[in-house]
């Protein structure tokens, strides 16, 4: 047998398991995908939206120990002031 | 004594004769299959749910969905009549009963935008049938992870090398769960090196047998792990499905063909002999009689109302042409029924005399995977150069593995009842997935130890039950297609037969289980049995208002023929 015939059959087997693997649960993973995908667009358009971003409320505890870090990140990139609504600095 | 070759041979070329000959017919001139019909995989396609698939893979994974233990454990217990009944009913109910059941779920289900069973009856035979369905599937699921965890107790404890293995097989799942989806890796390599991890392991397990301590907390070590795998199951059943339920599932399909055709291949070059009777007519005391009992204490192999579920949920919006039907549910069922064949021979012919086999089989209900495994691994070590602790090892593997993913599925399915049940009766509480699982895990485990006291080991009590749900499930699948059927002006015969025969039987079944529950003092399941008993008279009320509602209907219409 050729090593190209080999490698051809190879991956039909290897179609056949990714199938065989796949068929069954492709529904069920699509929305678990879709389900994250909203979430995912829901907290970086909320507030585009005008709706109030749920994750802010929890981040605002980070802010303590990221004001350092936060202060010298808007400086750098050549903002007097923090541009963010919600996260005050200077 | 005869070999067991002969059932061997005769079984594989009825159920090939059957789905060659019978199913052809009913395919041609009774669901009327055609090639030309758009299934809902090409009109619905949203290739999430929809989406037509080829029809080997298809048959695949509607097989490995709907062979479980389930058609391991009922012949292992039914043989004690003697393997001829148990041989008659696997490949009769196969042949005539269902492959046309799973065959016709998936025809009603096309030719209905690929709706659920559960939803057809709905539409076809009444609101109040569907409500029944659900009832109905609600108290199949409680059985069956109750039943099943207990009877993969009895296996750990039975073979306590199976112990490393099984849990073993867990943690391959989810290594390769994470490799295919986090990682990315083509499937190929990790089912291979899976595969051998998996048997490699199986030497391991007997190196280390495990053995829970005799008493822990007042409780014997069945008990113990009927709690460790119901809190087993209720993390797994948490968990995304594609890190574990996914491959596991997948790794449980490699395992089965390999099982089965070792089995047969040992089979037929080990030729051992049938040493259990014909019809036992020495069958020990207080075994139930045979009709009923047998047709319920084989459900999954012979005909289950379970498959009908697989068929028209998964099955039905994955094909690619309304012909592949037949192939897929007809061979589906062909391939289950094959299962159950070869675990009649392994526990019929896999004991050495009539006497040691009447040893095992002293009570009616005592047998189960154990005996599979015994017997199995007598005939594997026989013809092959497998060793007997490894075949035995092997055998408890893939029958736990089974069970237990049955269970995952049963809790998640059950989780998602009652959290639709706290949506529809406005129950804040039950719509949280936590408490819906332990909702679920706490009924089951009610059942589990309700039946047989804290020892555990009665809760086997409940397999005959759960057989006559299950027969419910599939008298009342059968009733949507013979309806179906009486709508079409075509003959309704095929399925009208079966649904009545398994529903009667179902209803003796019942009644004949509650006088012996009572006097035994079982009043949990006296209570499981007289709603079984109310659930099997209403599907008989439904079929026949269905019947005579749609035959009238056809006669006005001058559509209806005889039978």
């Amino acid at each position: 047998m050729k090593w190209v015939d080999i490698k051809s059959r190879l991956r039909g087997w290897a179609h056949l398991a990714s199938e065989a693997y796949n068929a069954p649960y492709r529904g069920t993973v699509a929305r678990a995908k879709r389900d994250q995908d909203d979430l995912f667009m829901l907290l970086i358009f909320s507030e585009m939206m005008g709706v109030p971003n749920p994750a802010t409320y929890y981040t605002l505890e980070l802010q303590p120990i990221l004001l350092e870090r936060f202060h010298e990140w808007h400086t750098r990139m050549g903002m007097e002031h923090s541009p963010l609504d919600d996260f005050r600095c200077c | 004594m005869m070999s067991a070759i002969v059932p061997a041979v005769i079984g594989i070329v009825a159920v090939f004769c059957g789905y060659l000959f019978y199913s052809k017919f009913i395919a041609e001139k009774i669901y009327q299959l055609d090639d030309n019909f758009e299934t809902p995989a090409h009109t619905l396609r949203d290739d999430v749910d929809f989406i037509p698939t080829n029809r080997v893979v298809l048959w695949g994974h509607h097989f490995t969905a709907v062979a479980g233990a389930a058609p391991i454990i009922g012949p292992a217990i039914a043989v004690i009549w003697g393997w001829l009944p148990a041989f008659i009913w696997v490949i009769g109910g196969t042949i005539f009963f269902a492959g046309v059941h799973d065959f016709g779920a998936i025809w009603a289900s096309v030719r209905n935008q690929g709706r659920s069973v559960g939803a057809l009856t709905g539409d076809v035979v009444s609101l109040r049938a569907r409500t029944l369905f659900m009832i109905v599937i609600f108290f199949l699921l409680m059985m069956v992870n109750a039943v099943f965890a207990v009877a993969i107790s009895d296996a750990f404890v039975a073979t306590p090398s199976s112990v490393i293995p099984a849990w073993s097989a867990i943690a391959v799942a989810v290594v390769i769960g994470v490799l295919i989806y986090r990682m990315g890796v083509p499937i190929l390599w990790p089912t291979i090196v899976g595969t051998i991890i998996l048997y490699a392991v199986i030497y391991l397990g007997e190196l280390v047998p495990v053995a829970l301590p005799e008493t822990f907390m007042g409780l014997g070590p069945a008990p113990q792990w009927i709690l460790i795998l119901f809190l087993y199951a209720t993390i797994a059943s948490l968990l995304p499905v594609w890190l574990l339920l996914q491959p596991r599932d997948y790794i449980n399909g490699i395992q089965l063909f390999i099982g089965l055709a070792l089995l047969f291949a040992a089979v037929f070059l080990a030729n051992p002999t049938v040493v259990a009777p014909a019809f036992n007519t020495n069958v020990p005391e207080g075994t139930p009689p045979l009709v009923p009992l047998l047709f319920v204490t084989i459900a999954c192999g012979a005909l289950s109302g379970f498959h009908g579920l697989v068929a028209s949920g998964t099955t039905s919006k994955q094909l690619d042409k309304e012909t592949d039907a037949r192939f897929v549910g007809y061979l589906g069922s062909t391939g289950e029924g094959l299962l159950a064949l070869v675990t009649i021979i392994a526990v019929t012919a896999g004991f050495s005399s009539l006497g040691e086999w009447e040893a095992t089989y002293a009570a009616y209900n005592t047998t189960g995977i154990d005996t599979f495994v015994t017997g199995g691994s007598l005939i594997v070590a026989d013809g092959t150069p497998v060793p007997r602790e490894f075949a035995a090892t092997m055998l408890a593997v893939m029958a736990v593995l089974f069970a237990g993913t049955t269970m995952d599925a049963g809790v998640r399915l059950q989780r998602y009842i009652i959290q639709e049940w706290g949506t529809i009766y406005k129950i804040p509480i039950l719509q949280n997935g936590y408490i819906a699982t332990f909702a679920a895990v706490a009924a089951c485990l009610a059942l589990a130890f309700g039946a047989g006291g804290s020892d555990g080991q009665g809760g086997m009590l409940i397999w005959p039950l759960f057989g006559t749900t299950n027969q419910l499930l599939a008298g009342l699948t059968l009733l949507v297609l013979s309806v179906m059927l009486v709508k079409l002006g075509r003959r309704y015969i095929f399925t009208l037969v079966p649904m009545v025969f398994v529903t009667l039987m179902s209803l003796f079944a019942a009644l004949y289980q509650l006088w012996g529950l009572f006097t035994g003092g079982q009043y949990l399941l006296v209570v499981v049995d007289i709603i079984v008993i109310i659930m099997a008279i209403f599907v008989i009320l439904e079929a026949i208002s269905a019947f005579t509602r749609e035959k009238a209907a056809a006669d006005a219409a001058g559509t209806t023929v005889a039978g």
